[in-house]
């Protein structure tokens, strides 16, 4: 994997993102997502020509809006006809198949997107579709229910308690102040429990949102951005269906992917996790090894504004800009996918030396 | 800004799924009162059983019979049951290890409340009066108080009953509000009014109808309103000679791309108004609106002569 990534030097060279907000009732799929498109065309200087390659992340059942991917592409300007791949995923899994793309070298540009309604429709519900269909879907347990077994297993693990899920959950949102794209900002109460031992402020809010990032490679991303951010290493691994088959206590393929991406050779400065809710995050630094020196979320987070199919990929793209403006030097940025953090992406940019 | 459009949409599929031969035992065994767990390479039980080793994807057939007691190994307080799920009252989702298994099984437990669960409790099956071959055969699971037993070893069992399950029927529902966004919004007014009302798009000047807010060539968002037909020329067409269910429109009749006079973009409506092997590429129509009618209900031939090919060749 590393050697294949000293290959051919890629790197994020735009990020763009939307206000993340509770509805967007005014704006249609494609409506909502262009703005971000050419937010990162306009970054680079880069028209729709000018792209090799296009890769996008969404989910149909979000909006119950079916083939609403092939309806967002209006947003591209897809003619002529231009090299285009989907994933039924976050974003951060597009972002992996245009690195991919990148790396063979058919390309040395790539636009990845995605987005997420979820205003109209009940994501807690939405989400037990893409559950076990024989043993566990049926049985209908909701995202939250999932997490809050999970959270329970940390606390009878004396990994936490709730005053530490509350102090993650506060420290999001108070860092999420500076994020003017974030939904939940600054001072929120706690709350009432959700499934218990999950209050309000352990839950990522529910809402509408898009992101879009720029890949290039080599010497082309050092012509369109002045600090690029490299993409030292990135991987993904899957755990086992079955919940009960799995530790939750644990992520070993959030592990697995951080080491074949490199994360753990040199220490990371800042880190932007995928953590939806406050336990997830206490796993993730667990399995990531992450000191109390690293800068964990600065952006907020997934409980700032968790807009489902982009919230992965705005982690690369808020680590990959802190990058661009000089906060950060080597960041990791992580992605999760299914429930109880079931499938872990891990990405290690770094900035050329100042 | 005109008011935001909002319709219910509800998307509903009975999915039916066969079963592998581990699955088919397994849910076979539920209906007979019956817990089954499966061998893996490395020895261990697990339940609910599954027909690839998790780890090695070694296919695993070892069949066992568990108890129907266990042991909660986590648990969650759900004071607000969702639809679909175990029981209408309050209850405790739980990761239940029954006996004789190494893995958990996830479903519901019946509690009085939060201070009545807590992990390591022990707990038993409570079986649905009518089963069916399902997950749901385990109603839920309710205390009961008794030792563990750690050391219980499951039993062989070949896995077979009279009348095996072969598939399920899973009913999915997910319930939406539908809002169509700005330009069909304002499409949809338009047409309150008997109006056609398209979009163009500042790069390439071409006028979308319906518009969806974006120019699919330029990747530009559209804006400016443009009042197109009310009449227009069929580019093509086709005789549908199927009776669509619940559509009251005698067969045979055609179905045509119409372009709207001003229109970049064809869009498709019902010909009536003459015999449906007189409808040609070409022909001159007008939209026709039934009473009260919210969209055109169909078009009807204008008279004019019939449009050069070469006028509507682009937008074929």
């Amino acid at each position: 994997m590393q050697g294949a990534a000293a290959i051919r030097e890629i790197a994020v060279v735009a990020f763009a993102q939307t206000d993340h907000r509770r509805t967007t009732d005014e704006l249609s799929e494609v409506e909502m997502l262009m703005p971000v498109l050419h937010g990162v065309l306009e970054q680079t200087g880069l028209k729709t020509a000018d792209i090799d390659f296009t890769c996008s992340g969404s989910s149909d059942y979000l909006a119950g809006r079916a083939f609403s991917f092939t309806l967002a592409l209006d947003g591209v300007g897809a003619w002529p006809p231009i090299s285009e791949s989907h994933v039924e995923m976050d974003g951060a899994w597009a972002l992996y198949e245009a690195w991919t793309k990148l790396l063979t070298g058919d390309a040395d540009t790539a636009l990845v997107y995605s987005y997420g309604k979820s205003s109209p429709g009940s994501v807690r519900d939405v989400l037990t579709r893409q559950l076990d269909p024989y043993y566990v879907a049926p049985l209908w347990p909701d995202s939250v229910a999932l997490a809050a077994l999970q959270a329970q297993a940390l606390i009878d693990a004396g990994d936490t308690d709730e005053p530490a899920l509350a102090a993650v959950a506060a420290r999001s949102r108070t860092d999420a102040s500076a994020n003017s794209h974030a939904q939940v900002r600054g001072s929120v109460p706690q709350g009432d429990y959700v499934v218990r031992p999950l209050r309000t402020g352990d839950c990522p809010p529910v809402g509408d949102g898009a992101a879009a990032v720029i890949l290039a490679a080599g010497d082309r991303a050092r012509e369109l951005c002045e600090r690029p951010a490299w993409i030292s290493g990135i991987d993904h691994r899957i755990e086992a269906h079955g919940l009960g088959v799995r530790e939750l206590t644990d992520s070993p393929s959030t592990r697995l992917a951080a080491e074949k991406a490199g994360a753990f050779e040199r220490p990371v400065d800042t880190a932007e996790l995928h953590a939806p809710f406050t336990a997830q995050e206490v796993v993730l630094r667990k399995a990531l090894r992450l000191g109390d020196d690293v800068r964990v979320n600065p952006s907020g987070g997934a409980l700032a504004a968790n807009p489902v199919m982009a919230a992965g990929l705005i982690r690369i793209g808020e680590a990959a800009a802190r990058i661009h403006r000089g906060e950060s030097d080597r960041a990791l940025a992580h992605a999760t996918s299914g429930p109880c953090l079931q499938q872990n992406l891990v990405a290690v940019l770094e900035g050329d030396p100042r | 800004m005109p008011e935001v459009l909002k319709a219910p949409l509800v998307l509903e599929f009975p999915f039916t799924r066969s079963l592998g031969p581990v699955q088919s035992a397994f849910l076979t065994g539920l209906r007979e009162r019956v817990v089954l767990g499966v061998k893996t390479g490395d020895g261990r039980t697990l339940v609910p059983p599954v027909e690839y080793d998790p780890v090695t994807a070694e296919e695993i057939r070892d069949l066992v019979e568990v108890g129907a007691t266990g042991t909660v190994t986590t648990w969650a307080w759900n004071h607000e049951p969702r639809r679909g799920q175990p029981l209408d009252t309050p209850f405790a989702w739980v990761l239940v290890r029954l006996d004789g298994a190494d893995t958990a099984l996830l479903h519901a437990l019946d509690a009085p409340g939060p201070d009545a669960v807590r992990t390591g409790m022990r707990v038993r099956v409570r079986w649905a009066e009518e089963r069916t071959g399902a997950i749901t055969d385990i109603a839920c699971f309710e205390p009961y108080e008794s030792e563990g037993q750690e050391g219980h070893q499951p039993s062989a069992h070949s896995g077979e009953f009279q009348d095996m399950v072969t598939g399920i029927v899973a009913p999915a529902r997910l319930d939406y509000v539908y809002s169509p966004g700005r330009a069909q919004t304002d499409y949809i007014h338009a047409l309150s009014e008997q109006r056609t009302v398209g979009e163009r798009c500042p790069s390439c000047r071409k006028v979308y109808v319906p518009p969806r807010g974006a120019c699919p060539t330029c990747g530009v968002a559209t804006a400016e309103h443009v009042e197109v037909g009310p009449r227009g020329t069929v580019t093509t067409y086709c005789i549908v000679n199927i009776k669509a269910k619940n559509l009251d429109i005698e067969v045979p009749y055609v179905y045509a791309h119409i372009a709207l006079d001003g229109a970049d973009l064809a869009l498709h409506g019902r010909i009536g108004g003459m015999p449906y092997d007189q409808v040609r590429m070409g022909l001159r129509v007008e939209a026709v609106w039934s009473e009260g009618g919210r969209y055109p209900d169909h078009y009807r031939p204008t008279g004019e002569p019939d449009a050069d090919y070469d006028v509507y060749k682009e937008l074929l």
